[in-house]
């Protein structure tokens, strides 16, 4: 009720007001959103499909797709598993420096992608800390493919955590209690009560980790030096393409992460609404 | 299946929730943990249950609870066979009210889980006896509070506790639901007759549902009696006080009866043991006036003010209350019909 008598409330402002700011927002949309991102598409297929296929058919461009998907399946999952466990461990347990653990899962939103790829350096290249040791095993971690994953590793660290304390927070340890004393084990516990609990927001915090790990720039960047058809993420290989002046393959490489980043954000859009009529039939109720 | 705590300790880092607490409750009784919040009643209760852990006692027969004479204290919350309530229910929101009730069934060991259409039998009885039959395909999120409670209570049925255990079950309920549910856990406990140890805050409830009541304060029983036994004879000046309103005299003023020593003790005395009348009725009458009348409900509640300033409550049946013919400012004289006497505590 009181959703809708704040809309009406809004609704009665001038309607020069209403159409000024809907036409600011749509304009500024249209300017810097979906411009750019047709471009990219009308570039790609501007010289027909053939070029397309050029493109695709390269075998760097390919080797960049591979890497990019391979760092993305490493990077998910674990992310999923710790984004898990850092919530639950927050979430029901209580132990000394909760809350600034808390805040430092948050620090990679913080931190700017190139100091990550330049701490990673001081870490893991040949004159860091633990570069020669390694370098001794025969693991060579930066300029090489575990570099980049690393890197996309780093840069995603808050993204399921962050969707699911919150959640977790609210929802408390009753359920599970409740479940526990009716001869639950604690992984009936876990399948049957808290995981449906917080499915949505956890393929919410999974998708918008895989998002980000297809189109990390700056990290990879930093720890990947470029190699074409071995340490080349889509990011990287499209920028190596368009500083080649190969403009049709870079616009067609772009024009595939675009498309995989659209699947994405619908899939994001289609889990919004869900929740959101899930949290709007429960108001209701109350 | 009875249960006991025998001298019992709790402690959270410094403070102490629980504090030598011992108490048996019989087979197939219901009895009502009664106290303000922070006196250690839903501590007591989930120590029963398994969910806190009691501190490790110092003699070894010390610190123990006991189900049915069996020390239950290596005992998992599971293991002991327990039907616990919570106060917000604690439904599983994903789950339909029939899946809701089923699960305790669902969750057992292959060997020992009943068949399909076994499960479902029992719990259409179950959703009969708590009057949702046709309510299974609903979802917790779909009834109102009074419902998912009963919905809840059904659910730990489900598994045959040995014992069934309220949290403040009506504690989010409005008072007419409380009310009728009140009533319908009584009757529920005559029929399925389960040991019961109800938590609640409300002396009403207590007073009403159960068959002994616990007196908690400050980590301590106060006293354990039947509701008649606490209402009319309570053991302390905090018993008198939480059950109830009742009106405090100092012994100084006030001498309910020549026998009665009430020189520096303090004489409680509930608004319903009080007279009024017009003329004084002896040397027990205290001179006063009225300072407000309220006449809703099944007694009218006369305030007055007495000549030793002091505010005084007196419940007055409203059928007698219609022919006195009393106003505010009148003058009146208040007799104690009863009192309770408690002795100041001297401290060294």
């Amino acid at each position: 009720m009181s959703r809708d008598s704040r809309l009406s409330q809004a609704s009665r402002d001038p309607k020069w007001i209403q159409w000024i700011l809907i036409g600011i927002t749509v304009g500024f949309v249209t300017l810097f959103l979906i411009l750019p991102l047709g471009v990219i598409f009308w570039e790609a297929f501007r010289k027909g499909l053939k070029t397309f296929a050029i493109a695709l058919s390269d075998r760097n461009a390919r080797s960049a797709i591979g890497l990019t998907l391979l760092a993305t399946a490493i990077c998910v999952p674990l992310n999923m598993v710790f984004g898990l466990a850092a919530a639950w461990a927050t979430t029901k347990y209580s132990f000394p420096g909760k809350s600034l653990l808390i805040s430092i899962i948050d620090l990679p939103f913080a931190i700017s992608p190139v100091i990550a790829g330049l701490m990673l350096i001081l870490l893991y290249g040949i004159h860091g800390w633990f570069g020669a040791a390694l370098q001794s095993m025969g693991l060579q971690v930066i300029f090489a493919v575990p570099g980049v994953v690393l890197a996309t590793i780093f840069v995603t660290v808050p993204f399921v955590a962050r969707e699911l304390i919150p959640v977790m927070q609210e929802q408390g340890s009753e359920q599970e209690w409740a479940a526990i004393s009716l001869g639950a084990s604690a992984w009936q516990t876990f399948t049957k009560v808290t995981l449906p609990n917080i499915f949505l927001p956890l393929l919410y915090g999974v998708l918008l980790c895989t998002a980000r790990a297809m189109g990390e720039f700056g990290a990879v960047s930093v720890v990947s030096s470029n190699i074409r058809g071995l340490t080349n993420t889509i990011p990287l290989q499209i920028d190596a393409l368009y500083n080649d002046y190969n403009a049709p393959a870079a616009f067609a490489l772009a024009s595939i992460l675009a498309t995989l980043s659209i699947i994405t954000l619908l899939a994001k859009s289609w889990l919004e609404s869900k929740i959101e009529h899930r949290s709007k039939e429960s108001e209701e109720i109350q | 299946m009875s249960v006991e705590v025998q001298h019992v300790n709790k402690t959270f880092g410094s403070y102490k929730a629980i504090q030598d607490v011992s108490l048996k409750v019989h087979s197939g009784e219901l009895v009502a943990l009664l106290g303000p919040s922070g006196s250690g009643k839903t501590t007591l209760l989930r120590m029963i249950a398994g969910l806190e852990v009691p501190d490790q006692p110092v003699n070894q027969d010390e610190g123990r609870i006991l189900f049915f004479d069996q020390d239950v204290a290596t005992r998992s919350v599971a293991e002991r066979q327990v039907g616990f309530v919570f106060q917000h229910y604690a439904l599983f929101k994903h789950m339909s009210v029939f899946e809701n009730i089923a699960f305790g069934l669902r969750v057992r060991p292959r060997n020992l889980r009943l068949s399909n259409p076994q499960i479902d039998q029992r719990v259409k009885e179950l959703l009969q006896l708590i009057q949702l039959e046709g309510f299974g395909n609903r979802f917790p999120l779909q009834l109102s509070g009074g419902q998912r409670q009963r919905v809840a209570l059904a659910r730990a049925l489900a598994i045959e506790p040995k014992v069934l255990l309220l949290d403040e079950p009506f504690g989010a309920l409005d008072a007419k639901v409380r009310q009728k549910l009140r009533e319908w856990l009584r009757r529920l406990h005559e029929q399925v007759h389960t040991t019961t140890i109800l938590v609640t805050h409300d002396q009403e409830e207590a007073l009403e549902v159960a068959d002994r009541v616990v007196v908690m304060n400050h980590a301590k029983i106060e006293q354990i009696g039947t509701p008649e036994e606490v209402f009319h004879n309570p053991a302390s000046e905090f018993v008198i006080d939480f059950l109830g309103s009742v009106n405090v005299f100092s012994g100084r003023h006030f001498e309910p009866s020549p026998e009665a020593k009430t020189d520096g003790a303090k004489v409680y005395v509930r608004p319903h043991e009080l007279q009024i009348s017009k003329e004084s009725l002896g040397s027990a009458s205290i001179s006063a006036q009225i300072q407000r009348i309220q006449r809703a409900g099944t007694s009218a509640k006369v305030f007055v003010h007495t000549n030793n300033e002091q505010n005084v409550r007196v419940d007055v049946p409203i059928h007698e209350f219609q022919f006195m013919d009393l106003e505010v400012h009148q003058q009146v004289f208040i007799t104690p019909l009863q009192s309770h006497v408690f002795s100041p505590e001297y401290t060294i």
